[in-house]
Order: C-alpha cells, then sequence, then structure tokens
C-alpha cells in the first residue's frame, strides 16, 4: 500500500522532473520562458497523437520531445530574434500552445491508448521496498532523472556548461569575449522546449492514457516555481519535484479517503504550497539569488 | 540571422501601423492552420470574424463581451507600465465576483440604490485584496509577482467551485452547483433606449466599462499617480532619485489592477448570470492581458481593443457551432495575436535586417 503510493508520487514527480530542469537550462542562459505550459501540452498532444496513431510509444516519446522543441523554437524566434519582450512572449506561447494543442487534439478526445511496461532492473528489484520502488519504474521516470543528472553535470563540469552560465550572467561580457549569445539562448531554449515536451508526453503516455484538453493542469507554472525553488541547482529540482509529487498524491488520497475537509481545499494545497514554499525560498535573499542568472528575462541585441 | 539597430525616432505612421499590420498577419497565419487541419480557411475566418457581428444585436453583443475586457485590461495597463506583471486577473475577477455575491445573498432585501454601490464596493474590495496577497508578498519578501498571483488563480478558482457547490449553493437547484437567484436589485438591467427598447444584451456595465477607461486614461496620462507609474516602469532608477517609492507603487499597481478585475467579475455574474456558479469567467483574466498589449498599454486604446479581442471570442463561438472546432481554437488566434504585436514592437524600435549567417560570422571574426 505504501509502497504504491511512493509510487505515485514519484510518477507524478516524473513531468515536473522534466519540465523544471529543461526550464533550468533556459533561465542559466538568461532566459526566461513562461510558455512551458504551453510547450508541455504540444508535447503531450503530439506524443498522445502518435502513440494513438502508430502504437509505437518509443516514437511517441521521441516525438513529444521535438514538439516541444518545436513550440520554443517558436519562442526563441520572437524572444531572441526579435527581441521582445520575455514575459509577454511566454504568456503568448502558454495561450497558443494550449489552444493549438486543444485543437489538435480535438479528435483525439476519448480515445485511449497502451503505456509503457516498466522496466524491472535484476537483481535490484527483488530488494525489499526499494526494489519495487527505484528498480521497476518506467523507462521515462529514468531518462528524466539521467538528463537531470546530465544537465548537472554539463552545469558545472564542462565548459560548455561555463559558457552557458557566463551568458546568462553577464551578456555582454560573454558577447565581448567572442561567444554569440544569441545560439547558446537559442540552444538553450530548444532544450528547454524539448525537455518540457516530454515533461508533457509523460502525462498521456504514462500518468493517464488518454489526452484531455489542458491536461497539464498548471504542472508548467508549478515547474517554473520549482526552478525558482531550487535556486537554479539542478539537483534541488529533484527534491522539489518530490515534494510536489507527494502534495498531489497526499490531496488525492485524502480526497479518496473522504478526509473531512471539502476536497477544493485539499486541490489547493499544490498551489498554495508552491507559494508558501517561493515565500521561504526568496525570503532568504543570499540564499535564493546565490545562483541567479543575472541577465534573467534581459533582452540581448548585438547591435547595440 | 535577424539583426537589430535602434531607431533614433519612432515615426508615428509605424506606430499606429503597428497593431493594423499584427491583425492582419495573425489572420492569414490562421488561415494557414486552419487548412493545414483540413478546414477551408476562408469560411473559417468568415465564421470568426464576420458571423458574429452580421445583425445590429450581435454588435451589442459584442459590447457586451468586450465588457469585463475592458475593465480588466485598464486596470492590467497599471501593472504592466510599472513592470509588475499580474497575470492573476482571473483569479481577482473571481473573488470580485464572489464578494459581490456576498452582499447580493447575505442582504437580498437592500433597496437598489443601497444594493448596487454596495456591491461595486465589495467587488472591488474582492479583487484588490487577493492583489494584495502576491503585492505585499512581493514587497516584503521579493516574492516572484507571477507565479503567486498565477497560482491563486487555481486557488480562487477552487474557492468558488467550493462555495457554490456549499455553503451558497441554492436548496431549491436540485442539486446543481448553482448560488441562488440574486434578487431584482442585485441585477444590472439592460439598457433601454427610449423608441428603440433592448438593443441585444447591451447592459449598464458596458457603459460603466467605458467610462473606466476613460478614467483610467486620465489617472495615467495626467496625474502624479500616473507619472509615478511610468516612472518606475521606464526608469526605476530615475523614480528612486526622484523619491518615488518603488514598493509603494508595486502595491498600488497591483491594487488598481485587482480593483478592477474583481468589479469586472461581479459585473459580469450581476449582468449576464443572475447567480453565482462555479465557472463564472472563461478566462477573461488572461485574455485581458492581450487586450492590454493590443491597446501598446493605453487604456483609451483598450476600448477598441477590447472590442476585436471580443469579436474572436465570439468568433470561436461561431466556429464552435458552424464548423464543430473546439473552443479552444480562440487562444491560438489570441497567442499568435500577441506573438504578433510583441514583435511589431521590435518593428518600431529598431531597424530590422536579415542576413545570412555567413555574414554574421565574418562580423564577429573581425570583431
Amino acid at each position: 500500500m505504501l509502497e504504491q503510493l511512493l509510487l505515485t508520487v514519484l510518477m507524478t514527480s516524473v513531468p515536473l522532473i522534466f519540465a523544471a530542469t529543461g526550464e533550468l537550462v533556459a533561465e542559466r542562459s538568461g532566459v526566461l520562458n513562461l510558455g512551458v505550459e504551453g510547450m508541455m501540452l504540444m508535447g503531450a498532444v503530439a506524443a498522445f497523437a502518435t502513440a494513438f496513431g502508430t502504437g509505437n510509444i518509443w516514437l511517441a516519446i521521441i516525438v513529444g520531445g521535438l514538439a516541444g522543441a518545436l513550440t520554443g523554437g517558436v519562442f526563441a524566434l520572437f524572444a531572441l530574434g526579435f527581441a521582445t519582450n520575455q514575459v509577454a512572449t511566454g504568456l503568448a506561447l502558454t495561450i497558443f500552445g494550449t489552444g493549438l494543442s486543444g485543437l489538435v487534439g480535438a479528435p483525439l478526445v476519448g480515445h485511449a491508448i497502451d503505456g509503457l511496461p516498466q522496466i524491472t532492473i535484476p537483481v535490484l528489484s527483488n530488494l525489499p521496498f526499494v526494489g519495487a520502488l527505484l528498480f521497476s519504474l518506467d523507462p521515462m521516470a529514468y531518462l528524466a532523472v539521467a538528463l537531470l543528472a546530465g544537465v548537472a553535470w554539463f552545469l558545472k563540469r564542462t565548459r560548455g556548461g561555463l559558457v552557458l552560465r557566463a551568458v546568462g550572467d553577464n551578456h555582454d561580457s560573454a558577447h565581448a569575449l567572442g561567444y554569440s549569445v544569441l545560439r547558446v539562448r537559442l540552444l538553450a531554449v530548444l532544450f528547454g522546449g524539448m525537455m518540457a515536451g516530454l515533461g508533457g508526453a509523460y502525462l498521456p503516455l504514462m500518468l493517464t492514457p488518454h489526452w484531455a484538453e489542458g491536461m497539464t493542469a498548471g504542472r508548467g507554472w508549478i515547474a517554473l516555481a520549482l526552478v525558482v525553488f531550487a535556486s537554479w541547482l539542478p539537483w534541488r529540482v529533484l527534491v522539489g519535484a518530490l515534494i510536489f509529487g507527494g502534495i498531489t498524491i497526499m490531496q488525492l488520497a485524502g480526497q479518496a479517503r473522504g478526509w473531512t475537509v471539502p476536497s477544493q481545499f485539499l486541490s489547493m494545497l499544490p498551489y498554495l504550497a508552491t507559494i508558501a514554499v517561493l515565500v521561504v525560498i526568496s525570503r532568504n535573499r543570499e540564499f535564493s539569488l546565490a545562483n541567479f542568472p543575472s541577465c534573467l528575462g534581459r533582452v540581448f541585441h548585438a547591435g547595440k | 540571422m535577424i539583426t537589430l539597430s535602434p531607431r533614433k525616432t519612432i515615426p508615428l505612421q509605424l506606430t499606429l501601423l503597428t497593431p493594423v499590420v499584427a491583425i492582419a498577419l495573425t489572420l492569414v497565419i490562421g488561415a494557414i492552420i486552419f487548412a493545414t487541419l483540413g478546414y477551408h480557411p476562408g469560411e473559417a475566418l468568415y465564421q470568426f470574424f464576420v458571423a458574429p457581428i452580421s445583425r445590429p444585436d450581435q454588435v451589442a453583443d459584442l459590447f457586451v463581451k468586450a465588457c469585463p475586457l475592458i475593465i480588466i485590461a485598464s486596470g492590467l495597463v497599471f501593472a504592466y507600465r510599472a513592470n509588475v506583471w499580474n497575470i492573476g486577473a482571473e483569479g481577482q475577477m473571481i473573488l470580485g465576483a464572489m464578494f459581490g455575491g456576498w452582499v447580493a445573498l447575505t442582504f437580498p432585501d437592500l433597496s437598489g440604490w443601497v444594493m448596487m454601490p454596495a456591491m461595486i464596493a465589495m467587488g472591488m474590495l474582492g479583487g484588490f485584496l487577493w492583489a494584495m496577497i502576491p503585492a505585499i508578498l512581493k514587497t516584503r519578501f521579493n516574492t516572484n509577482e507571477i507565479l503567486v498571483s498565477l497560482m491563486l488563480t487555481y486557488v480562487a478558482a477552487l474557492l468558488i467551485d467550493w462555495t457554490v457547490r456549499g455553503p451558497w449553493r441554492d436548496p431549491m437547484s436540485f442539486g446543481f452547483p448553482l448560488s441562488p437567484m440574486y434578487a431584482d436589485a442585485a441585477l444590472i438591467t439592460r439598457v433601454y433606449l427610449p423608441g428603440f427598447g433592448h438593443l441585444g444584451g447591451l447592459h449598464w456595465g458596458v457603459i460603466g466599462a467605458l467610462v473606466i477607461a476613460v478614467a483610467a486614461w486620465f489617472v495615467l496620462a495626467r496625474t502624479l499617480t500616473g507619472f509615478q507609474v511610468k516612472v518606475m516602469g521606464d526608469a526605476p532608477r530615475a523614480g528612486r532619485f526622484a523619491g518615488f517609492n518603488p514598493s509603494l507603487v508595486t502595491i498600488m499597481v497591483l491594487g488598481i489592477s485587482g480593483a478592477a478585475a474583481g468589479l469586472a467579475g461581479m459585473v459580469e455574474v450581476s449582468a449576464n448570470m443572475g447567480q453565482l456558479q462555479p465557472e463564472i469567467s472563461f478566462g477573461y483574466g488572461f485574455t485581458a492581458i492581450i487586450v492590454a498589449f493590443l491597446a501598446r498599454l493605453n487604456p483609451l486604446a483598450v476600448i477598441g481593443a477590447g472590442l476585436i479581442v471580443a469579436l474572436a471570442e465570439l468568433g470561436g463561438d461561431s466556429a464552435q457551432i458552424a464548423l464543430g472546432m473546439p473552443k479552444v481554437v480562440t487562444g491560438v488566434f489570441k497567442g499568435i495575436l500577441l506573438f504578433m504585436l510583441l514583435a511589431g514592437e521590435t518593428f518600431n524600435r529598431f531597424h530590422v535586417r536579415l542576413k545570412m549567417p555567413v555574414t554574421a560570422v565574418r562580423e564577429v571574426s573581425d570583431a
């Protein structure tokens, strides 16, 4: 019972890990993309359509990631190419993505697909308790953690990661050193889009095997909050995602067991928790801003 | 590769042309998307932008649809001018509807002269208080107002859902999640033109919306308050040297935009629904963001922008009925329109040139 509950916590946090890790990379390069919700929905609908049409879940995962990256590309075209206001452009992307995914997905409503089987790692999965929990998850869950680890390594240990952080911390200096600010940011935004697309794809492929309009239900925004929670450090994303997964499942379990609190108040918990966490984190400026990319959200154009 | 070089002056005709070109491009891109998805683009655009206003009473209904958008956007203009990103107008609108509804449901016997002012005041208070949460968290703890105001929208939607299914549910509603009907004094009436009668659903709230937009323009353009807002947005450092208090401006613009959204919520319910229900807004709080940008953050232009965006909203209904499109298709138009408007802003401020990547690389190596 407890194992099952914890397993659902892990599964609930997977889309958040994907989306928040991607957004973290974009933000470390200095780009604030508020379109995560839209990119996730595009990934979700593209993945579901592919899985429904071809029956190939692996292909669906790839298409979901590509759809997210493509949607991120739209953001890049405007926010980087035309140097538009990033906040407003991100909002536009969320509105656009929500609408387009609903339009594309309309014929798919009401259909179901088969999800991926779990991968059971031999020997380890036989361990009591942890075995079932950590070593017999679905492949995308492993992928999420692997990509998170990759990002943590890339940002901290590689030259590319250093360049990316430099662009995010001071784009004028990075430009003066000869780095192409816009190219670095374009790649970061595309990566963020791909990750959001994968996170979105997880919803209809693994969590609930159907497509519904706006099925992300604010997860894109919670992913954005997670990046702040993580104070722009990758591994803290994992902690935050698990906490939010836990809160979500706790309130669902509470509803199922008929807690005396009205269900609406339980459903508020993830959102209220997000606010509470944001307050706690941002109160301590030294902690919250230690890794803050100074150029976050600021427009860069070379011709000034 | 797109290169941008700043313009020294912005030609007036460019300023006026930008929204027109943005709308035209939105239509073209929308048509392409429709064609790709297998709809007849001409038919789809007709259903969207012509069919909804082919009769005079429909034009009046266009104003009704634009009413909440104009009220909310008039308030949002203040926040965005000050560089404060209130994107939770949707939630503030819901709280306004609930506070207004509280007056109507708790004191059903009030006379019209007391009822309506009380509902207006409470509606504004509801939105104001809901906006004070991000305002205080932002100024006290430096918490991001974008995320807080947005999270509170989800909370507000759950809150009204609870009230109309729980404490405020009409015992006579046969289990439907609806509050009791408001008393007559709590309803905003339709405008009656002597010798002509009613004009569609045109109600007094629409007149109020127009007054609010003009008042917002006056405050922003002609008062010290408006000046502070603009300075804090354009040149915060200069504002601080001038002795303006940034925290106070943040609280003020969130308060103004929250109160406006709250008022819109109260008006929407009182004029069009007559009772509280789980969904009172249908995304007006988000759509108003686009209205504010289409108006280029000018409250007077908000009126025209509100009507244009309302047309797309009505068009969504009409396309849903005539072509079986899902309602969300409106979002596609709204998103593209916002993209085009933002890019238009760039064309205003910069000379935009397209260059081949080869040239760009050479430039870097030359430097």
